[in-house]
């Protein structure tokens, strides 16, 4: 068994059909892991044990008629997430050996809905970075070309739905980390909005701006994981008390009549490679034949995102990091990595006395600014639509003795985590061979209507059926 | 007489006044925590054994808010006198320390929630005075470091258990000017608390934590028989000094009254050698009644605040604030002017008798009884609130195990004890029947109440207490 060419969707049905046990799907994900991680780096920790076990539970509970969403389907976890006695490193040294004495929410709601956590994928440490390369254990190659990066900084998440190591995998997402290892790994990774999938459990980066979701092969995967993750969580104070719409519901459904605004910014950018434009025209052509209305619109703040965003983030993770102090968890202060000891001097510095007001304060200001354009925007058109990337994957150490060029790797995407909105990446087609992603941005608690277009626009394209060649 | 001029322009004087403030914490007595479900009672529990993953500041652990919490605070806040905050949040402070598992605590910064109250004090020599309240903000506790000799090494140990329990701070302005007022305002404070049922509010537990800040102002003031002194010349008397100096690890009344009685005495004669006391942070050591410097002002924190953002910004509506203020109750200074007018008690009485919730509460119980009462000897004896008050007071009693039935019959009993002599009494009636013939006549032709009448009139001569049945039997024998 090839679990390359399964999706969710297929799995479940021959799982139901008994063509084989849970237990045979888990056994060719651990294979399979065996067999091509050595290459990739995907996982730091694989939790053979425990999933080998969970898998004969989940055959019980089908041999007895049980019905549940994931039961019995292998999935990764991001290793920010918390994971009750599996380790969780976060990617970083410093918290090498700790062993979380309890699930995140959104692993709780996986397992309860029948998943299987195959282990712990390999990521930028405490997801500080767009490449992968910031990990303390090494980074993770981009299955479609192993010189190359798969995007973070949930880059093994990415690489090991794309190889079929797992059927999927979550992330989280504070300026690009689902959707750009998405991108670069032909996937569709939900960022949904702001407090819609509780954050309690996840290592915290930015809080104000994770946002918690996962990576599947297609979109019908995709809504199915979300409908099962998100909702209010009384252990988290920032999750939404919003209804959660049957996602897989809306797949499916017309499109016509549907506004799409294309952000002129966006495409004006600086760097903008003409084969992604070119790309992206023509997956918008397919939109339009689908009878959606395209149209120009504009976010005139868009600017300043970056500069906004690497004040207030860092700011956050300098406080949110405070708590590896060397007094437990083993390592002392100097274990942390270089991009890790970057942001805590940028955030501290934003948010000492003297300064708080001209860095800290105003930039909250800004990001007001650019919660309004997008708010403005959907007051004209149902979605935007904008290129994930100026550009294909990079090369492995392209950008890492230039941290500027890499922050700046994230300039389609940060806005949408400054206004806290959902986007869904979707694989758009290919450059030279590899993949390119193209994003669909909706207003708060709109995934439903992103689910919506993906699904249509996945209906046409098929994008996800092409393999990486390993 | 002339008047040497220049020489009484030099006669000036100086003054060395105490400039005081105070922080004052107090944990609050809720059932939980102030961000977890772990129980908020951590006093002489078992080290460690009270915690989960949020008050450990575990990696992706979050804090949820205590309702009860925020509701207790903002009372307190209201029955300080305070404004509260329509709109409030929390914040992060940031510092280092063992016991800090998160590097930061929570606590609140540019929008507390209650701010602008005031108390009024009465100090000994009978003189009100207001002390202002800054703000009135509510954050978590930290852990509890231990030192100790583990398997021959010297370690120090942290205890997790009180990390995150509620924690008020209430903040005043530089409003005192002797440790005498600081002393009744932190016992008045504490009273209130009490009465608002939301903190034991021990010093020796450490559920109530004084931190005053102290400073003294050198004022020069000009010889007032001097007429030549513009006005520009006069000092500001409202001005502050420009350090203040902190005192840490005071954790009893007392211990309140020496740390600030020293650093008086210690800054005073900094001032008096003409050198100019540093803003510093002193703790206090109980064993030799001293004060040393812990921290200079340049080495001062930074605690970076910024909104806490894994709690959203609390908002209070009018109809919401004005609900908490019904929740208040009559509190000690209320009560103890109605007890003055409604029972006729002192001031001094009076006082006394609402120092608790419990002592009042047990004092108009009693008082109630007397009217409601089926006992005929009660009513008889026409028990009064003041004689209740003085028993009370007089007694010392144990308000926790005498009923206020219980404590009217012991009123009763004692009032009942003879303390006049047979003979004396048989005196009495004698006169009392000479006096009036008309009754003696009424009840021996059937009428009762002459019978109650000549009661009366043997009570009122009657120089002791006395049980009033020997008296009737006596009467009722004599009328035989």
């Amino acid at each position: 068994m090839d679990l390359s060419d399964l999706t969710i969707k297929e799995a479940r049905e021959k799982l139901h059909k008994k063509e084989f046990s849970a237990a045979e799907l888990v056994q060719a994900s651990l294979e399979r892991i065996t067999a091509i991680d050595p290459q990739i780096h995907a996982f730091l920790t694989v939790a053979q044990k425990e999933a080998t076990k969970a898998a004969q539970d989940a055959d019980q509970l089908i041999a007895q008629g049980v019905n549940k969403p994931l039961l019995g389907i292998p999935v990764a976890a991001k290793d920010l997430y918390s994971t009750q006695n599996i380790r969780t490193t976060a990617g970083a040294k410093i918290i090498e050996h700790y062993i979380p004495p309890y699930d995140a929410t959104a692993v709780c709601r996986l397992k309860e809905a029948g998943a299987i956590v195959i282990g712990k994928t390999n990521e930028d440490a405490w997801g500080h970075g767009s490449s992968g390369e910031n990990s303390d254990y090494g980074p993770t190659k981009n299955p479609y070309d192993l010189t190359r990066v798969p995007g973070g900084s949930s880059s093994g998440s990415a690489a090991a739905v794309a190889t079929g190591m797992c059927l999927a995998a979550t992330g989280t997402d504070t300026g690009s980390s689902i959707r750009l290892p998405a991108a670069f790994c032909n996937l569709v990774g939900i960022k949904p909005t702001y407090g819609r999938v509780p954050r309690y459990g996840i290592i915290a980066m930015a809080s104000s701006f994770d946002t918690i979701g996962h990576l599947t092969k297609t979109v019908y995967d995709n809504a199915l994981v979300c409908e099962i993750t998100s909702g209010k969580d009384p252990y988290d104070g920032t999750s939404a008390d919003v209804p959660v719409p049957k996602y897989t519901s809306w797949l499916g459904r017309p499109i016509r009549g549907m506004k799409i605004g294309l952000p002129k910014e966006y495409f004006d950018a600086n760097g903008m490679d003409g084969n992604i434009r070119r790309v992206i025209e023509t997956a918008t052509e397919v939109l339009k034949n689908l009878g959606a209305e395209i149209v120009d619109v504009s976010l005139p703040h868009t600017k300043y995102a970056m500069a906004c965003y690497y004040v207030l983030v860092p700011s956050e993770i300098s406080s949110n990091l405070a708590r590896f102090d060397g007094i437990r968890y083993g390592y002392t202060r100097e274990t942390f990595g270089q991009e890790a000891k970057r942001r805590i001097m940028i955030g501290t510095y934003a948010l000492s006395a003297g300064y708080y007001d001209a860095y800290y304060l105003k930039a909250a200001k800004v990001r007001t600014l650019i919660k309004k354009d997008f708010d403005d925007a959907f007051s004209n058109v149902d979605v935007l639509i904008v290129p994930s990337f100026p550009s294909t994957p990079f090369a492995i150490g392209e950008k890492t003795t230039d941290p500027l060029s890499m922050y700046l790797s994230d300039i389609f995407m940060c806005p949408v985590n400054l206004a806290g909105v959902p986007a869904i990446n979707m694989p758009a087609g290919f450059v030279d061979g590899l993949p390119v992603g193209m994003q669909i941005i909706g207003s708060q608690f709109a995934e439903e209507k992103l689910y919506k277009i993906a699904y249509a626009y996945e209906h046409e394209t098929e994008w996800y059926k092409i393999k990486p060649n390993l | 007489m002339v008047q040497n001029k220049t020489k009484s322009m030099n006669q000036e004087l100086t003054t060395y006044e105490p400039i005081i403030g105070i922080e004052i914490h107090v944990e609050l007595a809720t059932a939980s925590k102030m961000f977890c479900g772990c129980p908020a009672d951590q006093f002489g529990k078992e080290p460690n054994t009270q915690l989960c993953p949020i008050c450990l500041g575990l990696p992706g652990a979050l804090p949820v808010p205590n309702k009860k919490a925020v509701e207790w605070t903002i009372l307190l806040g209201l029955a300080l006198g305070c404004t509260v905050n329509e709109e409030s949040k929390f914040d992060r402070k940031h510092y280092f320390y063992p016991d800090l598992p998160k590097g930061y605590q929570i606590s609140q910064y540019d929008q507390p929630l209650a701010i602008n109250g005031s108390l009024e004090l009465k100090t000994q020599n009978s003189k009100l005075k207001t002390i202002r309240i800054h703000r009135v903000h509510l954050e978590e506790d930290t852990g509890k470091l231990m030192h100790a000799t583990v398997d021959g090494q010297r370690v120090s140990l942290v205890d997790f258990n009180r990390s995150g329990v509620p924690l008020v701070e209430i903040v005043t302005e530089p409003d005192f000017r002797s440790v005498e007022e600081v002393d009744v305002f932190a016992k008045k404070l504490q009273q209130i608390v009490r009465y608002l049922g939301i903190s034991g509010a021990d010093m020796e537990k450490g559920s109530m934590r004084i931190e005053p800040s102290v400073s003294i102002r050198k004022s020069q003031i000009p010889n007032p028989k001097s007429q030549t002194i513009s006005k520009s010349k006069i000092p500001n008397k409202n001005k502050l000094p420009a350090y203040r100096v902190e005192i840490k690890n005071i954790n009893s009344f007392k211990f309140a009254r020496n740390a600030i009685t020293y650093e008086i005495e210690r800054q005073t004669e900094l001032l008096e050698r003409g050198e100019m006391p540093t803003q510093q942070t002193r703790g206090f050591m109980e064993s030799k009644g001293v004060t040393i410097a812990q921290r200079e002002k340049e080495e001062a924190h930074d605690y970076r605040y910024f909104p806490e953002p894994d709690i959203p910004p609390m908002r209070f509506a009018q109809s919401q604030i004005s609900n908490f203020k019904s929740q208040i109750g009559e509190l000690p200074d209320t009560k103890r002017t109605r007890f003055m007018q409604e029972y006729g008690l002192s001031e001094y009485d009076a006082g006394l008798l609402v120092e608790s919730r419990k002592r009042s509460d047990y004092f108009e119980e009693a008082v109630k009884a007397t009217l409601d009462t089926g006992n005929q000897a009660i009513k008889l004896y026409q028990i009064s609130p003041k004689a209740i008050a003085n028993w009370i007071i007089n007694k010392k009693v144990d308000v926790a195990c005498v009923t206020p039935a219980q404590l009217l019959d012991q009123i009763v009993q004692a009032t009942a004890t003879t303390s006049v002599s047979d003979e004396d009494l048989e005196k009495i009636i004698n006169q009392v029947l000479a006096e009036n013939p008309k009754a003696v006549e009424d009840y021996k032709n059937g009428r009762e109440q002459a019978l109650l009448y000549l009661l009366g009139n043997v009570r009122k001569k009657l120089s002791g207490t006395m049980d009033m049945s020997i008296v009737r039997n006596g009467l009722l024998a004599r009328l035989r």
